[in-house]
């Protein structure tokens, strides 16, 4: 007999008011007893709608029936079945947009914690899990992968899986993309990237950091070495600015950067040498995921009033709910349909003194289908500030693009490849991620990596 | 990990190491810039490359011990390793088709301007190089910039070796005698490239400024190292770092450019006191 509780079982978490002041994690995780309860709530459904929800599809029932016998591992190798990142996943994916709109518990009542039980899955494995990870037979194939993040990673897992002798070529120091320098350790401890990291290598995955494909090598010299196919999964790190006066006073980051700052070079730590601006007062730009943490690691970095300001209303807002109310439960204020106008700095220091905004009303739908904001007249204001961070978006990095002759790209400058298969225009090379679709989520670059995958596997079987 | 093969001081703050790095030199063009990490929880920081061989997979920096990073740098030997060394990075200098160049060096700045001059004078281009520095005892490379250039003046602030005059006044006495250069490099404090810009200008001379801003990743990600030229907001990493000196906005960069100053001046204290306690 299934749990009818209505309600998830709540996530343990710290308290908003102390763990505004720290790093650690937010969320603490299900005990084993709480994961079996919860597990129970699942009807384990013939139609399994919350798999058709996951972008690299999830055995989900499965997984969640093995979990409410207590068979912790096994549930998690059924989860690695599909997905390189669980613990990851667990964590950062968007699950009331995905899997969990579509479990049927949803319809009366809360749905099954889908993403909680991924994580405590996950977690439990890494910790328990003694077992010796075997190579797989190796078939003799060498394949590149350009970017270790969520993208690259899941593609460079499922091609090593097959035998492929696999290398990931990446820019920083670290593997992992947005995992290490974008999403902050609260969100998802660093030690847990690494760890997924690590599997990748048991499986053969060689990883060369510091690499910049476009500059270092083209792509065309990844074949000249000898690779046969080349997945492109370079993310969108390029940061888009405001285009307002006053957007390179001393104090503008873009999120990129501050989250850079923050997270990759480690600036939250107290003895870290990395230069950041300790601002008291800070507003965000933008409504996203990006925004909210950078929102909450200004309020983590001390500073005391932190705004969030945003053009459109709370219900418009792109980000995780979790994240949303997270950011409220710590302080942070929202400053919905308002927009920025200007950038206020000091000209003597050079410093930003305020953020001159507009209020907002809504108007007609636009072409997303959202309603547009539009000024309203004589409602200019200004917030006091001494930093503003940019969270309105990415787009993908030139480097690749203007290095590698027959790739196409669109007008916003993504790579053009098939959803499906992530087929470009040119031969043996496949892309996918934000790299093709701009700034999206971890769990889509996932799917694309592993259709990715499959997809040079068919093509290098074809071609010998 | 990339090995300092060779190390060498240039002068009592400017060192210069040849590091083991083929993947980086197998690539690298002047105008080019690294970025490098002491250990594992370091700063990121650009240098340019002062020159290359492809051959042995060197690349050789030159750098001023002026922040807690550079100074940990200057005190690594041969044989130690650095943690991090990415690049080349940002687009080569365009050096193409110059018949007649002068190139303008100020002081730590030579170390750039004299791979750009090196170019140059194996293109067979005629190079005037000016290199200014603040007194003799602070002079780098004079021998090699004197071989790689058609004419070499070396002038100092204080008159202590060669002439005492700004690199300004000497390139404006060159074009006044009628230099025709097709263009003029200017690589030093960005002070010096505004007033070379400013010299020329009335002139039309193509100027061109290599931009050394504050950075983060290099290649695009963080937009940290953003100026303005010709009204529209570039990144030095991905868009430079060269570009039309009449074009930049100088006073912006150079506002930019002291935004950490004195977090600087603090690390800095904080690695000397942390030198301190280990000396008791």
């Amino acid at each position: 007999m299934p749990n009818m509780s209505l309600n998830k079982v709540p996530m343990p978490e710290q308290e908003p008011n102390i763990r505004n002041k720290n790093f650690e994690e937010v969320t603490t995780g299900y005990t084993p007893e709480m994961a079996i309860e919860e597990a129970q709530r699942c009807l384990n459904c013939k139609h399994k709608p919350c798999v058709s929800g996951c972008p690299v599809g999830v055995q989900i029932p499965e997984f969640i029936a093995l979990v409410a016998e207590g068979k912790f591992l096994e549930a998690a190798a059924k989860i690695k079945e599909t997905s390189a990142l669980p613990a990851v996943c667990g964590r950062v994916c968007p699950q009331e947009t995905q899997c969990e709109q579509k479990c049927v518990r949803a319809i009366k009542g809360e749905a099954v914690g889908i993403g909680r039980l991924e994580r405590f899955v996950a977690d439990y494995a890494m910790a328990h899990d003694t077992s010796k990870k075997e190579k797989p037979e190796p078939n003799g194939h060498k394949v590149a992968v350009v970017g270790a993040g969520p993208a690259g990673l899941t593609c460079a897992g499922d091609l090593a899986r097959k035998g492929y002798a696999v290398t990931v070529f990446e820019a920083l120091h670290t593997a992992g993309g947005v995992l290490m320098y974008g999403i902050p350790e609260f969100r998802l401890p660093k030690a847990i990237v690494q760890k997924e990291i690590e599997t990748l290598k048991e499986l053969g995955v060689t990883f060369v950091l510091n690499f910049v494909v476009g500059r270092s090598e083209t792509i065309d010299d990844l074949f000249a070495d000898g690779y046969e196919a080349v997945f492109v999964g370079s993310g969108a790190g390029l940061p888009t600015f405001m285009r307002i006066p006053g957007e390179n006073y001393n104090g503008v980051y873009s999120a990129n950067e501050y989250l850079t700052r923050v997270n990759l070079m480690k600036a939250y730590k107290k003895d870290s040498n990395t230069p950041i601006h300790r601002a008291k007062k800070v507003a965000i730009v933008g409504g996203g995921n990006v925004a909210m943490d950078a929102a909450r690691c200004a309020k983590r970095m001390g500073a005391e009033e932190v705004y969030i300001v945003y053009r459109r209303g709370e219900s418009e807002l792109p980000a995780r709910l979790e994240e949303i109310h997270h950011a409220k439960e710590e302080g942070i204020i929202f400053k919905f349909l308002t927009a920025p106008l200007e950038v206020l700095g000091n000209e003597e220091t050079y410093l930003v003194t305020g953020l001159k905004c507009q209020q907002m009303e809504l108007g007609e739908p636009d072409e997303s289908g959202r309603r547009r904001p539009v000024p309203v007249a004589g409602s200019e204001f200004v917030l006091d500030l001494d930093a503003v961070i940019v969270a309105i978006g990415t787009s993908p990095n030139p480097l690749i693009r203007s290095t590698t002759p027959g790739l196409d790209t669109n007008k916003r400058g993504c790579i053009v490849a098939d959803e499906d298969n992530g087929i470009t225009s040119k031969d043996g090379v496949f892309a996918g991620g934000d790299a093709v679709t701009g700034a999206a989520t971890v769990i889509l670059a996932m799917g694309a990596g592993k259709r990715a995958a499959a997809a040079m596997d068919e093509y290098i079987q074809n071609k010998n | 990990m990339y090995k300092i093969l060779e190390k060498k001081t240039l002068n009592a703050n400017t060192k210069q190491m040849i590091i083991d790095a083929p993947h980086v030199a197998k690539k690298a063009l002047p105008g080019q810039f690294i970025i490098l990490r002491v250990d594992e929880d370091g700063e990121r920081i650009p240098l340019t490359i002062a020159s290359y061989d492809r051959e042995k997979g060197t690349i050789m920096i030159i750098f001023q011990e002026v922040g807690a990073t550079t100074k940990q740098l200057g005190q690594l030997n041969v044989g130690d390793c650095l943690h991090d060394f990415v690049g080349p990075l940002g687009r080569a200098s365009e050096l193409e088709g110059l018949q007649k160049v002068a190139v303008v060096g100020g002081g730590l700045g030579c170390a750039i301007a004299y791979p750009q001059a090196k170019a140059l004078h194996e293109m067979g281009a005629e190079v005037d190089l000016i290199a200014g520095f603040r007194n003799k005892d602070i002079i780098i490379l004079e021998d090699e910039m004197r071989q790689a250039s058609t004419r070499l003046h070396l002038v100092t602030d204080d008159g202590s070796n060669g002439r005492k005059a700004l690199v300004t006044e000497v390139l404006k006495e060159l074009i006044d005698a009628g230099n025709q250069y097709d263009a003029v490099i200017a690589i030093g404090p960005m002070i010096m490239m505004k007033f070379v810009c400013e010299t020329t200008r009335p002139y039309g001379i193509k100027t061109i400024v290599s931009m050394n801003s504050t950075m983060v990743d290099g290649t695009g990600m963080c937009g940290g190292c953003r100026l303005t030229v010709g009204g529209e907001t570039k990144f030095a990493c991905v868009d430079g770092p060269d570009f039309d000196g009449h074009l930049v906005d100088f006073d912006e960069s150079m506002r930019r450019s002291a935004m950490y100053r004195q977090q600087e001046r603090d690390a800095l204290e904080h690695e000397c006191n942390m030198h301190k306690m280990e000396v008791q």
